[in-house]
């Protein structure tokens, strides 16, 4: 913890900040000199997941008025607890971004429980009905932008062999993986995607030898769901394979092997939140969305990329885009075992929580969950 | 192949590759606690002294744009570091242990301090020797890739071997870890000899580091090390404080970490965690076949903390 902040002037902002919201009401109104706290997970200049939560803070530090504090490396324990309330009773914090998926149960829920006056927003969590009305989840569907990786991935390729450096076996990475595959089959029929899994978020080592094994494999355009994407992208372009990224816009760290990327874009979303807050209106509990309400992007199209790539890429992002959606997990999906996981018939929108349940990896995905 | 690929020999080749490829900062880390050990005195901040090496390394080669500075200023890095565990346990009733988890988390802490902003930039990589040019595969083209700070630290390990057993500086650290007053009633100052042993176990371990940060992975961020310099010296104690065993021990280590990516890249999918845990299953079954409850360690230097 960050002692030095500890002032007395902080204290009586902090309690003059808890009465402010007292008064307001269950939603505390975003006046002037409003606090916000985020809380990472890792280090907020990694590269990746962090980062891009810190670009969405250093976007509401422009906006006049609100005052951010941060503070990283916060163990997913009873650590994040401490962080919580330390940025209510000591910074004033009255709107709080834990940002990593353990904080959400039960430590967030037990903070949001106990300051029920206080607005709680967290990332990747899964808000029910059972848990406080002033907490909240929100998330992006980023495999609609890995998704269309996968088309560019497709067409690029050679070998017609992708490659997808895993951290761990989780619904959301496997979402990533599977659209990925769904994506590069779409430009590709033939194309496979064989996935590596390192076993944790953070494996420099593990994940610089995954990449060299995918590339001696014959492996041609590698991309990534680990936190910090940069070993990955440098390692594949050193030995000339070509890298769609993830989290972040990572181009400068392989310009020339760089296709696009998968990024999030809480640099649009954060600034809606408290517009919203400050407008008076509701944020939905349970809030979610992709490319076309601007949660996520994806990056700018690098030099290698073919004209008919970025066509085809376009076309599938301007359904994204348009007013009935796309769905990319479609009904007769069959998984990498031969058993049909998605009944034919039954799409399953972007929407659909079944999909935040997911378990498998489909055909043409070469690796196993387990 | 037609298709480019290789098939089930990527394993072996990436066992080989991952030996050559990983294994040089458990090398250099290991040889450097060595020299340590064998004065008498166990340093544990080495994981400290590792991830300050690569950031320091990372940062001068970024600022001076020569990487092989960043290797040099790495070492220094390390020395100071190891200058500072042994200054410590100069002074009456300290133990060395207790230092060296001190500096293991000090030495990380100040290295994610100092290394914030060098994340972002790309700083130049140590350049590589292309071993495999007799052959036309690009795999074992790409595993034969070697960086010239292997070639040194395989050198090193028989040299040093050679060195303890029939130079006067391996007898006087030996006798100093043998037996303090042995080394005192020459009229050698123990202090001094393991302040120096500390000093050259800590450049090693710098530049053990430099290799993580400017060679392979090969950049800097926070969870560069994981541990790898626990590990190395884990494996001092397996490898019987002799420096040629530490060679094997650190080329087994490197193979081994190299084994779970590479069997599920040939589609070798089930028990990955399993084979990801490869490294730390080897250092247990090798301390279970070692250790005996009858005896004490074979080689272990008796002036030891953890021995005495």
């Amino acid at each position: 913890m960050d002692f030095s902040r500890i002032s007395r002037r902080h204290l009586l902002q902090g309690g003059a900040a808890l009465t402010l919201g007292a008064a307001a009401g269950a939603r505390p109104a975003f006046a002037a000199d409003t606090t916000i706290g985020f809380i990472y997970v890792g280090s907020r200049d990694d590269y990746g997941y962090n980062q891009a939560h810190a670009q969405g803070a250093a976007a509401l530090k422009k906006i006049p008025g609100l005052k951010v504090v941060e503070e990283e490396k916060v163990p997913e324990t009873d650590a994040v607890e401490k962080t919580i309330e330390s940025m209510i009773n000591l910074d004033g914090a009255t709107l709080l971004f834990p940002t990593s998926f353990g904080y959400y149960n039960p430590h967030m829920i037990k903070m949001a429980t106990k300051y029920p006056k206080l607005r709680f927003e967290h990332c990747g969590g899964l808000w029910t009905d059972k848990d406080p009305k002033n907490a909240g989840s929100y998330f992006g569907y980023i495999d609609e932008a890995q998704y269309i990786s996968g088309i560019v991935a497709g067409h690029t390729s050679k070998s017609g062999k992708l490659g997808f450096v895993a951290a761990k076996p989780i619904p959301q990475v496997l979402r990533n993986i599977n659209a990925f595959a769904l994506g590069a089959k779409l430009a590709n029929p033939k194309a496979t995607t064989q996935v590596i899994f390192t076993g944790d978020w953070s494996m420099p080592v593990k994940e610089a030898e995954a990449t060299n094994s995918l590339i001696d494999q014959g492996v041609d355009v590698l991309t990534c769901h680990v936190d910090g994407p940069k070993t990955m992208v440098e390692n594949a372009a050193r030995r000339g394979a070509m890298v769609c990224g993830y989290h972040v816009n990572q181009s400068p760290l392989a310009p020339k092997a760089y296709l696009t990327g998968a990024e999030w874009n809480w640099e649009a979303l954060y600034p809606k939140f408290v517009k919203m807050i400050a407008a008076g209106e509701s944020i939905a509990n349970f809030y979610r969305g992709g490319l076309k309400e601007e949660i996520v992007k994806t990056s700018p199209y690098g030099e290698a990329v073919s004209a008919e790539a970025r066509k085809h890429a376009d076309q599938v992002k301007a359904k994204f885009l348009s007013a009935d959606g796309y769905a990319i997990f479609k009904g007769g999906l069959v998984d990498n075992k031969g058993k049909t996981v998605i009944a034919a018939g039954t799409d399953r929108g972007q929407k659909d929580p079944e999909l935040e349940k997911m378990d498998y990896l489909v055909e043409g995905v070469i690796g196993a969950t387990s | 192949m037609a298709d480019g690929s290789i098939g089930l020999w990527t394993v072996p080749l990436a066992v080989l590759g991952g030996a050559i490829r990983v294994s040089t900062p458990f090398l250099f880390v290991s040889l450097g606690e060595c020299i340590t050990e064998r004065s008498g005195r166990i340093n544990l901040g080495l994981e400290g002294t590792l991830v300050m090496g690569a950031m320091s390394a990372y940062g001068i080669s970024y600022l001076t744009g020569s990487p092989w500075l960043g290797v040099l200023a790495a070492g220094v890095t390390g020395a100071l570091l190891g200058a500072l565990h042994a200054g410590i346990c100069s002074l009456p009733r300290v133990n060395d242990v207790a230092v060296g988890i001190a500096l293991m988390l000090f030495g990380t802490g100040l290295a994610f301090y100092l290394g914030k902003p060098l994340i972002e930039p790309t700083a130049p990589r140590l350049p590589a020797i292309d071993f495999g040019w007799w052959s036309d595969i690009p795999q074992l083209r790409a595993a034969l890739r070697v960086n010239a700070l292997f070639l040194i630290g395989v050198a090193l390990a028989p040299i040093l071997y050679w060195a303890f057993r029939t130079t006067r500086w391996g007898l006087l650290i030996r006798t100093a870890g043998e037996s303090s007053d042995a080394a005192r009633a020459m009229g050698h100052s123990v202090l001094l000899i393991r302040l120096r042993a500390t000093m050259v176990g800590g450049f090693l371990a710098g530049i053990g580091g430099s290799f993580l940060s400017l060679f392979y992975p090969g950049s800097w961020n926070e969870g560069l090390s994981s541990g790898q310099g626990i590990t190395a010296v884990a494996l001092v104690i397996f490898a019987r404080w002799d420096p040629l065993l530490c060679l094997w021990a650190s080329l087994a280590f490197g193979g081994a970490a190299a084994l779970g990516p590479a069997l599920q890249s040939v589609g070798v999918t089930s028990g990955y965690h399993l084979f990801n845990a490869a490294p730390y299953i080897l250092t247990l079954a090798i301390m279970i076949i070692t250790c005996s409850p009858k005896r004490t360690l074979t080689g272990a230097p008796a002036e030891l903390s953890i021995t005495r």
